[in-house]
């Protein structure tokens, strides 16, 4: 078949929509009918040096979207696309794609080189490409090998050993692999491109090269090539060297010990004189392996003679040099540093390498430090003084209280002084480091706290006038207060020392968060939500007064937003921001204020008012509801209580909205819980609501496009309704029942080995126990017979939840109460089903043998109304 | 350049307001669910403390059905603040059980008390079924001696209707000690347990146990069937249980239920009693300590299929007390059988001494009146002595 896909690719491309089209429909309807040929032609026209660069370029990226996947949940589409053409095609594809290594065109073998990887990730574990890596060695040695050719196949052998297993392949082939790597990487390799190539093959082949990682002798060579890289002339090899470097201080942190007196050499010196992004990645060589040994610390058990990974105090050793080599990046600030985000440079890495190192190896990093600190702080220079703050702020985590405090003490009233700098710099990291003061050392709930009774005045004082200094400093302003409201949280009397200070914090915050002068939103975000810690962490019975008179102020505010003009789509960004925040704070103020009973009247006066507004802000938007209004109303319906019916009319179609958003998680699973406040406020008033709430949780659970995380909370959620409305539950449980019985059994067959698997499988197997249970609880008086046929397939769920000894104690709890719930609901009815049960049983003397209160008291319940249920001879 | 890793945040407070507001409602939620589920599950938790103190032995069947579930002693439930509250909703045996054991029963007057016009009040006692009045959790309900469920209706008490203060999770309840009078379908109260104040119900008329107090309770009209009279001693606070600071006395001309009458209401030839089989076959009375009667052989006991802890019925033959030291000595006791189901607890000993009494050398009107007289005149000669 002669087609000539030349001038469809290019004509995809016109400026003129129509053309464009055209060849679009025409380029889909060949892809439709005939596959095979459309993907030879595609790889042909890339390899083709004879066509035009573009039509090669968009062939290129369509056989990157045909046969890659965007994530490994999408894997499957191209596997199953590629496996199902004619194997003689995919031989020609596959030969097209490999001649197109050799290519002059860069850019067309760089994408055969990922295509071929993308090929290879399908075909190599089902031993259906034998002869690639044969191939692809015989580049390396080809007599009339180009170096174009040698780069090519070096990127193609690096993205090959990053998307499959090394034991996908003998491992003969493995070592001739590295051996072809770590060869072009070599000093003798004369081409600089071909060198770089190497590089990043083996950057990318890191995790591949396990195996000869194991072997000293391999591993000997593979450092030394990789430490003489870092020595390159070239920058780019030296930086890609230095990425290998912190690659594998976490990749092979227990084999690095020969190595560490070579790359600390290299480090210093790259830290010291080399480029800015090789500086970078010498320093976040140094932050890794902070990563590595704290983790290695948080794990550690002592005397246990553990045969994993050793500790082997790199940081500890290297202080005394490494220590100074950072305090000397903190003073190469950008003179624009803290107006714009995403900035990164090495005084930030330093800075931040220096705080990982304080955590990592604690009180002796603060003698090395001071010094710098002293002799800086006072320095003409901005940089000195702002670099000695932030070597101070930096240390403030890790090192004991004791060994922080007397210094903190004596440096304080100077870091307030320093609010006044002429810098603002200066200003922005002494606000920042008053912050971690007031986070790390102000803890009146258990004795401690730089703050007393008598700076608070002028802590607070000097805080308070910094909010109207530069945005980026207010904002760090903000949250220092933040920090500093926190400590009085649970503080019990000491909280009294905040309270005279509350209606000029309130209202300075008030004042910064109407602030215009911000080039975004974040100050007045960081600003509301300061107010919103300092509302929840005050003295209720104190501030009641402060917090009611705070109110009608956030009521009116939020009722300004309604009248903002729309013009543009970031007026309405703008509008939903504002909304946010302030929705935000009136769920503090009314969860702060019911939750005392002298306090509660007030929110049940204002109720009205504040769902009107609600309500309102629901009805700026017209497809989705506003998240932070409905976590409100949650707080709202636990705080009316059975009052709340009255709103119920009118806010149904919105919790409706809320869950059907399939796309804002989060929206959906907010609006799931706050159905369970609603059930718990009007009890079985929420009868006539429940025939649609179910049917959109029964939606929301089949359906494969909602995040998982909404899942358990819809299962707790049955559990809600059922124990609001009773008996009335009936009509539910034909498809409520098998929904949780699919969900054990999701839970039967999950892996896990996977991390993020166990903490979903925790939370899964736990609310389908809490459906269970709230469905037996409100049975139990009238309905309880209906739930026998379905006691059997429960405690087979029990009992596989009881065959895991890794899960979690709210699971456990959850599986005791369950039992004790089955047993009280259906009473003698449960002789017969717990007769073989032993793992019930033993889970229950399993609990009782914990020091979990919680869990002890549900056991000893449970075992009641077990014992009780046998011993109930009717 | 863009920071490494999203870890390492430079110079930002590593705080999310909104992620905080999220999992304070999670939190919260969480928690609310928790007392929610308790609440449902509490029924049952509460009472289980009376299951621990009042069934200290194991149910021999449950033994043997599934010893896994056997509680151990160490794992058995530590002593629970009761919370009446959550009574309110006690449903079947344990709530009976429960409620029985809470109400103060007066004791049955057999001897004249000292100081009868300086230290105790009277009133005349409604004809009518003594009960409890709970209000709570927006209900209220009313439960016999024996526990058994009387009514169940809204009422003004504090909590006692869904409707009244709107504030269901509240705190507030109240407890009185009643006597519902059939024919005006009106609670009578006796005593307050908890809190006052209620319009629904209507409280005693009491005086002083002087002459005219006596006279005005005895002979007085009221508005209700008269069922006796009530004494209550001054000094005693509410106590459940059998006590002997309140007493019941009644004659003919305040009681039509002088005598008690049998289950078809009609009064035996002879007295009967009701009391307790203990493990070693010794009869008691309700009293603490139990007052004994007598003692069954084990055949007898197994003869009848009594159990331990079983209330039966005994009628007493005629002047078949026989009294040492004014202790009961002995008595003739016929086992007549079971008693009625809804029957919670034996018969006090005052309760069978003043039906005995009643039988034989009642108690008469002009016994107290002749008491309080020479109470009367006792303190005047006192007084006339210390003047002289």
């Amino acid at each position: 078949m002669s087609f000539d896909i030349t001038q469809y690719l290019l004509a995809a491309q016109s400026p003129d929509a129509k053309v464009r089209k055209d060849a679009e429909a025409i380029l889909c309807k060949f892809r439709e009918e005939n596959l095979p040929q459309y993907l030879l032609s595609l790889s042909v026209e890339l390899s083709n040096d004879g066509k035009p660069i573009e039509s090669r370029r968009l062939a290129g990226i369509v056989l990157k979207n045909d046969l890659g996947a965007k994530d490994s949940s999408t894997k499957e589409q191209p596997v199953q696309l590629w496996v199902q053409i004619d194997i003689s095609f995919r031989a020609q594809i596959k030969n097209s794609l490999l001649s197109t290594l050799g290519s002059t065109f860069r850019e067309a073998s760089h994408t055969a080189a990922q295509v071929v990887a993308e090929v290879a990730s399908i075909e190599i574990p089902r031993k259906e490409w034998p002869e690639l890596v044969g191939s692809l060695l015989a580049n390396m040695t080809r007599q009339d090998g180009s170096p174009s050719l040698r780069q090519a196949t070096l990127e193609t052998l690096g993205y090959v050993c990053e998307v499959i297993s090394d034991e996908n392949l003998v491992q003969d082939e493995v070592n001739a692999i590295l051996t072809a790597v770590v060869q072009g990487m070599n000093t003798t390799e004369p081409n600089p491109e071909v060198r770089l190539a190497a590089t990043k093959a083996l950057y990318n082949a890191l995790e591949f090269a396990r195996t000869n990682f194991n072997n000293e002798m391999e591993r000997n060579y593979i450092m030394k090539v990789i430490c003489d890289a870092a020595l390159a002339k070239e920058a780019e090899i030296r930086q890609t060297a230095f990425e290998c470097l912190v690659s594998i201080a976490s990749t092979y942190y227990e084999v690095l010990e020969p190595y560490m007196q070579r790359i600390f050499e290299l480090t210093s010196n790259a830290v010291k004189g080399d480029e800015e992004a090789i500086a970078l990645q010498a320093v976040e060589f140094w932050s890794s392996i902070c990563d590595e040994e704290m983790e290695l610390q948080d794990y550690e058990v002592p005397e246990i003679g553990d045969s994993s990974v050793e500790h082997s105090r790199f940081i500890e050793k290297a202080l005394q040099t490494l220590v100074p080599l950072l305090l000397e990046t903190l003073l190469k600030q950008d003179e624009d540093q803290d107006q714009e985000d995403g900035t990164w440079n090495l005084a930030m890495a330093g800075g931040t390498c220096l705080g990982l190192v304080a955590k990592t190896v604690g009180d002796a990093v603060v003698t090395l430090v001071m010094p710098f600190v002293e002799a800086n702080i006072s320095k003409p220079d901005w940089r000195s003084r702002e670099a000695a703050t932030y070597a101070f702020g930096s240390i403030l985590e890790g090192p004991s209280i004791e060994k922080l405090s007397p210094m903190v003490n004596a440096g304080l009233d100077f870091l307030l002084n320093s609010m006044n700098d002429e810098n603002s710099h200066v200003k922005d990291t002494t606000a920042w480091t008053l912050g971690r003061i007031f986070e790390l050392l102000h803890s009146p709930a258990t004795g401690f706290s730089v703050i007393t009774p008598a700076n608070l005045q002028k802590i607070l004082a000097v805080l308070l006038a910094s909010l109207k200094d530069a945005p980026h400093v207010s904002e760090k302003v903000c949250g220092a207060i933040y920090f500093l409201a926190q400590g009085y949280e649970d503080a019990g009397p000491s909280s009294s020392m905040l309270t005279p200070f509350l209606p000029n914090i309130l209202s300075s915050l008030i004042a910064t968060a109407e602030r215009t002068d911000g080039s975004d939103s974040k100050l007045r975000s960081s600003a509301y939500e300061t107010l919103n810690e300092v509302v929840r962490c005050s003295n209720l019975l104190e501030t009641s007064e402060i917090i009611v008179k705070l109110l009608p102020a956030i009521m009116t505010k939020l009722e300004q937003t309604l009248h903002l003009q729309i013009v543009s789509s970031d007026d309405r960004e703008h509008q939903g921001d504002l909304q946010a925040s302030l929705c935000g704070v009136l769920q503090v103020i009314i969860q702060k204020l019911s939750s005392a009973e002298e306090t509660k009247p007030i929110i049940m006066q204002a109720a009205d008012q504040i769902m009107v507004l609600f309500l309102s802000v629901f009805a700026c938007r017209s497809t989705t509801v506003h998240e932070e209004a409905m976590l409100a109303i949650g707080a709202l319906a636990y705080a009316t209580g059975p009052r709340f019916e009255v709103y119920m009319k009118e806010f149904y179609k919105y919790l409706e909205m809320g869950l059907q958003n399939f796309e804002e998680h989060q929206v959906c699973a907010i609006s799931v819980g706050v159905v369970g406040d609603i059930c718990r406020a009007l009890d079985d008033k929420i009868l006539p609501f429940c025939d649609g709430i179910m049917t959109h949780l029964l939606k929301d659970l089949s359906s494969s496009e909602l995040h998982r995380s909404v899942k358990p909370p819809i299962f707790s959620c049955f559990g809600d309704i059922a124990l609001a409305i009773g008996e009335h539950f009936e009509k539910y449980i034909n498809f409520a029942l098998p929904m949780m019985q699919s969900a054990s059994e999701v839970c039967a067959q999950m892996d896990y080995n996977d991390e993020e698997m166990i903490d979903y499988g925790n939370q899964l197997r736990r609310s389908i126990f809490e459906a269970y249970s709230g469905i037996l609880q409100g049975f139990k008086n009238a309905k309880a017979e209906l739930m026998l046929p379905h006691a059997p397939h429960l405690l087979q769920f029990i009992e596989l939840v009881a065959q895991d000894e890794q899960r979690d104690t709210n699971v456990t709890k959850a599986a005791v109460a369950v039992q004790g719930d089955l047993a009280d609901a259906l009473g003698s009815n449960v002789k017969m089903l717990f007769k073989d049960t032993k793992f019930c049983s033993n889970m229950l003397s399993e609990c009782l043998e914990t020091d979990d209160e919680q869990l002890i008291s549900t056991a000893t319940w449970a075992k009641e109304m077990i014992r009780r249920a046998f011993s109930d001879s009717s | 350049m863009a920071p490494p890793d999203p870890r390492r945040p430079f110079k930002r407070p590593a705080f999310s307001d909104q992620q905080k507001r999220r999992d304070i409602s999670l939190q919260r939620q969480a928690q609310n669910r928790r007392d929610a589920q308790h609440q449902a599950r509490c029924l049952a938790l509460t009472t289980m403390s009376l299951q621990n103190d009042s069934a200290a032995t194991p149910d021999p069947q449950y033994e043997h059905s599934d010893p896994d579930f056997e509680i151990e002693p160490e794992a058995a439930v530590k002593d629970r603040d009761f919370d009446v509250r959550e009574a309110a909703s006690l449903r079947g045996r344990e709530a009976r059980r429960w409620f029985a054991k809470q109400l103060m029963l007066p004791e049955w007057m057999i001897d004249v008390p000292d100081r009868l016009n300086s230290d105790w009040y009277v009133c005349a006692r409604p004809a009518g079924k003594r009960c409890f009045v709970v209000s709570s959790n927006g209900v209220t309900v009313s439960r016999l001696r024996n526990g058994g469920l009387l009514h169940r209706f809204p009422s003004a008490l504090p909590n006692g209707a869904r409707s009244n203060n709107s504030n269901r999770s509240g705190q507030s309840y109240c407890i009185l000690d009643c006597i519902f009078h059939e024919a005006d379908q009106t609670y009578y109260v006796i005593d307050m347990v908890c809190w006052a104040g209620m319009s629904m119900f209507r409280t005693l008329v009491v005086y002083n146990c002087d002459q005219e107090g006596l006279k005005a309770a005895y002979t007085g009209p009221v508005s209700y069937l008269k069922d006796g009279l009530l004494f209550y001693n001054k000094h005693a606070h509410y106590e459940s249980g059998n006590t002997p600071l309140v007493l019941v006395w009644k004659d003919e001309n305040c009681s039509q239920y002088v005598l008690d009458t049998d289950s078809k209401g009609h009064i035996p030839d002879q007295q009967q009693v009701v009391l307790e089989l203990l493990d070693d076959g010794r009869l008691a009375t309700l009293d603490d300590p139990p007052v004994i009667f007598g003692c069954l052989d084990s055949d007898f006991i197994q003869k009848t299929g009594s159990q331990t802890g079983e209330l039966l019925r005994f009628s007493i033959n005629e002047g078949a007390l026989y009294f040492k030291d004014g202790q009961l000595e002995r008595a003739d006791l016929n086992y007549l059988g079971k008693p009625n189901r809804a029957r919670a607890f034996a018969d006090s000993y005052s309760k069978v001494m003043f039906q005995y009494a009643a039988r034989h050398s009642p108690l008469r009107i002009e016994h107290l009146l002749a008491s309080i007289e020479s109470s009367n005149h006792q303190e005047t000669s006192t007084d006339a002595d210390m003047l002289g």
